[in-house]
């Protein structure tokens, strides 16, 4: 049994040590905002936020949790830093098929939160572990610049 | 621009934002069965024997006996099987499907399965293959005449690689049975072909059949062939267990299996009199794979386009694409432009240097105009734009000056720049719309004034919703959220045809656009109606014959223009871009945003396709299938992009649109060979050109 902090609310989580974080969100809880695009690590789909850190969910044992504040989409949607990405990310049009949203946006929480008045190249690199095939990552670097200006004192 | 370019928010940006928009992968599993392809692990061989597990109770396997139709998947050619039939052709050919309801006993019992194969000789060089899938040839002109007259011949090869699509999801597919009816939907781009295979293979009438769309996590043609195939397999299986089966393929899987982009060979013989192109001889070669898929029609596009945008009065081309035993290829954005586009840009590029000229200038100086006949004898009926568009683009990337001074580099970083011009022509070669297609679509207002748009088309992400809404709500004065549209399923929309081929908008647009102007004549407050729209052929084009290559492959072209810069490190190989550039003329935008991220996205993969994205393959089977080893561009990869749009209206399409959707994946590669020669001081000939082609190519050199 493992006890952790999911979305703000205390999960006991009694199955295998060794289930990975992504199956157990999207099967078990059915979160299915994560999304799985490689099971290995390499494409940020499934991007959560343990302690603060990005991480691949794929790549997380659940026996590693045990005291962790995990943060999904599910999670920060309710915030109103989600909302400032938000509104940016729609005034762009940076969505396209979406399905690197989630881990994107959150993403962009790691390096707001870090670097709240990131440049162009910190943008690029804050999101560089996600990988996005529709956009060619233009518009997604503009909204979270767009964020970060005008949401700025959020983060 | 127009008001109806002005951005909208995205119909589909807040659920997908959210984490709540439902992909395939995200719809409930509780009753469903799981099932696991079992794939050939040879390249070509006879099926010996099959020899199963033990299959545990609410387990099943199904192959080619449990086809109840036909065991074909119904595309252009009726060759490939939906099990394998009496031999395997490829690595990964589908011999059977696995189901249960516990995914992991599925995966583990699927690997249980045991194949007894009599091996035949495969072939993996689509130059040494015999087997020729399509053979098309046009001429125009004398070439004989003008080769003999030319002061200069000059000759030479191209290639270009496959390329995988890389859909941040990748395939997927649940079928099951309700009210005696069988049901299929997920990530899938045209929902009348998966309908019209399912009908084939399940040997049923098409009112028993229902074809929907899931929300798409990427595509770009990767969604366009394969999914029928995928379709008629868990179709087959749901038919035979009785219960549901979800089919959604891991990424090596993905990789392995599906369809990419043909690889090609290409010969060009230039003759050049008095400092001009007079005439071209073009050999076209493109591996099909194992099966024909969408080969003939990629081929066709391919060759239509050989001669680029230039006005070249004697040519003679010739296509093939041959059968080998490497997994089939089909549709990719671009669909068989981008390999002779690129290859047709190298030589103009390559003929230029050869007379001491600037490629720009050169290409510039062979510009078709707008009057002139087309490579198969069609007319260009509307103005071409690209000399404003490569003034745009030369003045923004400040290619001339950069030329002048990347010359004798020496020095362990050198940069370069290199620009191309190229088109695509929008909606399906030739009559195919009016003959095949026959599109229909369908406006339906409801009592309270609510306009729902019925057609079959699918947004992908491309943002087609938002063009259709737009569309519709400006040509009837209506609000956006007066107009309804929900994702296809073929029980309730018309057949408007595929989402492929740059046609959503210019061609079914026009057609809702249409439906719109009668019902706004028509209207009657507080009343339900109905309009329906059948697709028109436009008067102006000059029919065309297939047989021949001759007359308007298509009714008008989109046009772009890219400059691409890049720094190579001479001492690691490396290939950075330092900057691109892009002028697109995809007509007046329906949404701005959209169009942008549209043309820089599909620019990227361009960039990609030149200089960083292979597959290796050996003896049919790919090596690299993984994120890791199958590189695409992060954010930290590419330079900021500038996108200008150029616009010629089109006035058969709606407001003056035309195709977009492939326009900035043709034009990209040449224009990064073209910065890389430029860097090296040499010429290139293939695509892509990555790190360790730089450094063989420095020691081939010495320098």
């Amino acid at each position: 049994m493992s006890v952790f902090n999911l979305n703000g609310k205390e999960v006991n989580y009694a199955g295998s040590p060794a289930g990975r974080l992504l199956d157990v969100l999207r099967g078990e809880w059915q979160m299915t905002g994560t999304k799985c695009g490689c099971k290995e690590g390499e494409c940020g789909a499934c991007a959560v936020i343990i302690d603060g850190k990005l991480t691949n969910s794929c790549l997380v044992a659940m026996g590693s949790l045990e005291g962790a504040n995990v943060t999904t989409i599910e999670g920060y949607r309710e915030t109103q830093r989600f909302a400032a990405l938000d509104k940016a990310f729609e005034a762009v049009s940076a969505v396209q098929c979406g399905f690197c949203i989630p881990g994107m946006v959150l993403a962009a929480e790691c390096l707001l939160s870090a670097n709240p008045h990131p440049t162009e190249d910190e943008i690029r690199e804050g999101i560089s572990g996600n990988i996005c095939r529709c956009t060619g990552y233009g518009p997604i670097i503009k909204a979270i610049d767009m964020a970060a200006k005008e949401g700025d004192g959020l983060w | 621009m127009k008001s109806i370019s002005r951005s909208i928010p995205k119909k589909d940006h807040g659920e997908k934002m959210r984490g709540q928009a439902m992909y395939v992968c995200d719809c409930p599993t509780e009753g469903i069965l799981f099932g696991r392809m079992v794939r050939s692990s040879v390249p070509r061989a006879k099926v010996a024997n099959v020899k199963l597990p033990t299959l545990p109770d609410g387990y099943c396997y199904v192959d080619k006996n449990d086809v109840p139709g036909t065991n074909e998947v119904l595309m252009i050619v009726q060759d490939t099987p939906v099990f394998a039939g009496e031999t395997v052709e490829h690595i990964g050919d589908p011999i059977g499907l696995l189901c249960g309801p516990d995914e992991r006993e599925v995966l583990r019992l699927a690997g249980e399965v045991e194949i007894e194969y009599e091996m035949l000789e495969p072939t993996f060089d689509a130059r040494e293959s015999d087997v020729v899938f399509f053979d098309y040839a046009y001429e125009k002109g004398n070439t004989a005449a003008a080769f003999a007259q030319a002061d200069h011949i000059f000759e030479e090869d191209f290639e270009t690689g496959l390329q995988e699509h890389m859909c941040m999801e990748t395939n997927g597919l649940i079928a099951g049975s309700s009210d005696g009816k069988i049901h299929v939907h997920g990530s899938l781009q045209c929902p009348y072909y998966v309908h019209k295979a399912l009908v084939h293979a399940l040997g049923c009438r098409p009112e028993d059949v229902s074809v929907a769309q899931d929300v798409i996590g990427g595509a770009f043609g990767a969604k366009e062939d394969y999914p029928s195939i995928l379709a008629c397999q868990v179709a087959v299986a749901a038919h035979k267990a009785g219960k549901p089966v979800r089919v959604i393929f891991d990424r090596k899987e993905d990789i392995e299996c599906t369809s990419k982009r043909h690889p090609s060979f290409c010969n060009y013989k230039v003759a050049v009199k008095d400092g001009k192109v007079t005439a071209m001889e073009i050999e076209v070669l493109y591996d099909a794979g194992a099966y024909t898929t969408m080969s003939p029609v990629v081929l066709q596009r391919g060759i239509i386009g050989a001669p680029g945008i230039y006005n070249v009065p004697n040519l003679k081309v010739h296509g093939q694409s041959r059968k080998t035993n490497n997994v089939p290829n089909g549709a990719f954005r671009g669909f068989g432009g981008p390999q002779t586009f690129f290859a047709v840009e190298m030589m103009m590029e390559h003929v230029a240097k050869n007379l001491g000229l600037e490629p720009v200038d050169f290409k510039l100086a062979h510009l078709a105009k707008q009057g002139d006949s087309t490579s198969t004898g069609g007319k260009y009926h509307f103005p071409v734009p690209i000399a404003p568009m490569v003034d745009a683009v030369l003045k923004a990337s400040d290619y001339r000056a950069k030329r002048a001074a990347y010359q004798n580099q020496t020095g362990r970083y050198r940069k370069g720049i290199g620009l191309s011009a190229v088109f695509h022509g929008g909606g399906f070669t030739g009559s195919a719309e009016r003959d095949l297609l026959k599109s229909v679509a369908r406006l339906h207002k409801d009592k309270d004034g609510n306009v729902e748009i019925l057609t079959a088309n699918t947004d992908m992400g491309q943002g087609l919703f938002v063009a259709f809404t737009k569309i519709v709500a400006e040509t009837l004065d209506l609000p956006h959220d007066k107009i309804i549209l929900t994702m296809p399923n073929t029980d309730r929309v018309p057949n408007s045809g595929p989402t492929v081929a740059s046609r959503s908008v210019m061609v079914v647009g026009e057609l809702i656009r249409r439906a719109a102007v009668r019902l706004k004549d028509e209207w009657k407050d507080g009343e339900e109606q109905t309009v329906t729209e059948h697709y028109k052929h436009p008067e102006f084009m000059i029919p065309f014959d297939i047989k021949t290559f001759s007359g308007d492959a298509y009714p008008t072209y989109s046009w772009a223009v890219n400059a691409v810069e890049v720094e190579i490190d001479t001492y690691t190989g490396a290939i950075k871009l330092v900057g691109g550039w892009g002028s697109f003329d995809a007509g007046t935008p329906i949404d701005e945003n959209i169009l942008r991220g549209q043309m820089e996205g599909g620019f990227v993969q361009s960039l990609s396709y030149g200089m960083m994205e292979k597959i290796t393959a050996e003896k049919g089977k790919i090596r690299n299938n993984t994120f890791s080893d199958y590189m695409i561009p992060t954010a930290m990869d590419l330079p900021k992009l500038e996108i200008l749009l150029h616009v010629e209206d089109y006035p058969g399409g709606p407001f003056g649109a035309k195709g977009g959707g492939e326009l900035p994946h043709v034009g990209g590669a040449p224009a990064t060979i073209a910065a890389i020669e430029n860097a090296l001081d040499t010429k290139l000939g293939k695509a892509p050109f990555l790190p360790e082609d730089v450094m063989n190519h420095l020691r081939e050199v010495n320098r």
